[in-house]
């Protein structure tokens, strides 16, 4: 008894990095539920792009606040894992604040904000700007899997098309945007095509991310915990972003370098500085931004 | 000067804090008990298990003071508690015939056998504020007993089946068992009883609207109260090592069978068709809107056209829980700054062309 008030003095004192809660399975979802999760991830891994269904558990955190990455976090993560979580490319958002507390609280395990040191990096609508390597993983959060939910909402029938291949109404869609503006208007979220065969969501990662997808050597995960989906872009894989020959897929560009670390090619943040028009711009990636910094000249 | 948003953390927990504050309330006043939750506030704690999907009264009262009176709050709790859970089994199907009753009524016949039971029910009261309450020390008169021998008080449906009106919902040969949402993710089209399991835990505000929608013309079926019962059914377990049904406790129960008409098909003789609704605890108006949803999902089986929202099961299933639907709608309260930021650039971009 003395042992459990000690414990939890010093989690008391502790609360910046609380110790493993002893009341949940490693990970809070139970095994079985795990293997399960872990078995549609081996069906998405072979099966690139393809989204499996999957009985998404309810989490304590809230469907459409990261349940999907959460879960296939959960399920994969181990002991001598090193996790990162960011939220729009930062570490200390408070959406990824929490999402590494709950993991430091249910596994115990070692936490990091540099990408280059982390086995598992969690992520919300951005890819770091750092290259991953092979033998990391990626997990993202995803909110809406299906690509063509916009354009098709039942379900049985965007089945249908994916299996058929049948990808047409997409490129309708991307020649409407043309027609009509000029350009393709998606900024985020923007479609790809996955080992030449299944459309894909992204997830809403900016436009100017989508090139990291593609061949990259590190393993990248999608839970969708709402919509009870994942999927999985293997390593050394082919993704493209939709385009046509004379309106081809074209990424982000600022005409300013980041104020803080002056880098010209990452993806870059507006803050408002005054009520008076003031703008400045720094990179969304903090831990990119902070090496470059710290880095001696 | 730019200052980072640092110290999320900080200020993570000083939000739970405030909001444990926030719960307490005045600590003059005395602090309400799990106990008096349960007791009290017992329709609320109903609700709570049904979306909940845990039939724990308890559990559902303390869900209740958790989350300071916020149903879906509660109902959240629960189900993340719920998902930590081992399956120890699937419990036999329920004899709702052989429930103790403490209500029943029919709107289709003036009297049946069993008689109409109107038991504990806001139905007849007069909408007035009650001031007395505003005083404590309520001591109710004892209520009557209940004067009808609930043993074995023959449904309404069943009293139709007779004639052959009504439909017989038998489960056809070599009906497989029904499927576990809880542990499967839905696909479409859902057969029916994982769609009555959807609507079992499904959102009472949305399946009250959908219910509602097709009393409007959005896909009218004609319903009729057959009956509506709420009492307590055992339950019982066939556990694997017996190998025979044990009963195991009893629950509260409300059900719904909703009658509708049915005009015939070329292969089918006119008859009545159903509508079912069924969940815990004292729930009749998510029971009555269930059956009425339920009803309107049946159309395709029922060769009926499927035009309105309340037919379409994609619509109907995949909206209905509430847990997702809070969940989703709240996530806009997250940072969306690198998509905002990624539009707006293109916003700029093609405002300057069309100024050029």
């Amino acid at each position: 008894m003395s042992a459990l008030i000690a414990v939890a003095a010093e989690a008391r004192a502790a609360r910046i990095a609380p110790a493993r809660e002893s009341h949940y399975n490693f990970a809070y979802l139970d095994e079985r539920s795990k293997r399960m999760i872990r078995r549609a991830i081996l069906k998405a891994v072979a099966i690139p792009g393809y989204q499996v269904p999957f009985g998404s558990r309810e989490m304590p955190l809230p469907y459409g606040w990261g349940t999907g990455g959460i879960q296939v976090t959960a399920s994969i993560i181990g002991a001598r894992d090193v996790l990162k979580v960011i939220d729009q490319g930062a570490d200390d958002t408070v959406n990824a604040v929490n999402i590494r507390r709950f993991f430091q609280r249910t596994t115990g395990v070692a936490t990091t904000e540099r990408t280059a040191e982390a086995t598992l990096v969690q992520t919300r609508h951005r890819i770091p700007e750092t290259p991953l390597r092979a033998g990391q993983i990626i997990v993202y959060q995803v909110p809406v899997p299906e690509p063509l939910q916009r354009l098709e909402p039942r379900e049985a029938e965007t089945r249908r098309m994916h299996a058929l291949a049948e990808y047409g109404l997409m490129h309708v869609k991307l020649y409407e945007d043309i027609a009509r503006l000029g350009r393709i208007s998606s900024t985020y979220d923007y479609p790809v095509m996955v080992n030449g065969r299944y459309l894909m969501a992204p997830s809403p990662i900016p436009k100017f991310d989508n090139p990291k997808m593609h061949m990259n050597p590190a393993l990248q995960l999608f839970g969708a915990g709402r919509e009870k989906r994942i999927y999985a872009v293997p390593p050394h894989t082919r993704v493209e972003s939709l385009g046509f020959e004379d309106h081809p897929f074209e990424r982000q560009k600022w005409s300013s370098a980041c104020a803080l670390c002056g880098s010209g090619e990452s993806f870059l943040d507006e803050v408002v500085t005054d009520d008076r028009g003031g703008r400045m711009f720094v990179c969304s990636d903090t831990d990119y931004c902070t090496r470059r910094r710290e880095a001696p000249a | 000067m730019y200052v980072a948003v640092k110290g999320g953390e900080r200020a993570i927990l000083n939000s739970y804090r405030l909001l444990a504050e926030a719960r307490r309330g005045d600590p003059a006043l005395a602090e309400l008990s799990v106990a008096q939750i349960r007791e009290q506030l017992r329709l609320a704690v109903d609700r709570v298990m049904n979306e909940g999907s845990v039939c724990d009264p308890d559990l559902a009262a303390l869900a209740l003071k958790q989350s300071r009176g916020d149903s879906l709050e509660a109902i959240f709790l629960l189900r993340a508690y719920r998902a930590t859970l081992p399956r120890l089994g699937y419990t036999e199907p329920l004899d709702t015939a052989a429930m103790t009753l403490w209500r029943r009524v029919s709107a289709t016949f003036k009297d049946l056998p069993g008689g109409q039971l109107l038991g504990p029910t806001f139905d007849y009261t007069q909408r007035l504020l009650d001031f007395s309450l505003e005083a404590a020390g309520e001591q109710p008169d004892a209520a009557p007993e209940a004067a009808v021998d609930s043993a074995a008080v023959a449904r309404v449906v069943d009293l139709l089946n007779e004639e052959g009106l009504i439909e017989a919902e038998r489960p056809r040969d070599g009906d497989p068992a029904p499927g576990d949402l809880t542990c499967e993710p839905l696909s479409f089209p859902a057969e029916r009883a994982l769609r009555l399991q959807n609507l079992a835990r499904g959102d009472e505000g949305f399946l009250l609207a959908m219910g509602y929608s097709t009393q409007r013309g959005y896909a009218h079926s004609h319903p009729f109260a057959g009956e509506i019962r709420y009492g307590i059914a055992p339950v019982e377990l066939v556990p694997e090592e017996l190998g025979f049904p044990v009963c195991i406790g009893e629950i509260e129960l409300t059900e719904c069978q909703m009658i509708n008409q049915f005009a015939g098909s070329k292969l089918e003789p006119p008859r009545f068709t159903r509508g079912y609704g069924l969940v815990f605890g004292h729930a009749e108006r998510k029971a009555m809107a269930m059956a009425l949803v339920d009803r309107a999902l049946r159309a395709e089986e029922l060769g009926e056209r499927v035009e309105s929202p309340a037919q379409m099961q994609e619509f109907v299933l995949s909206h209905s829980d509430a847990l997702e639907a809070a969940g989703f709608v709240q996530h806009l309260k997250l940072p969306h700054y690198v998509d905002f930021q990624a539009e707006l650039e293109l916003v700029r971009q093609m405002r300057a062309e069309k100024v050029a």
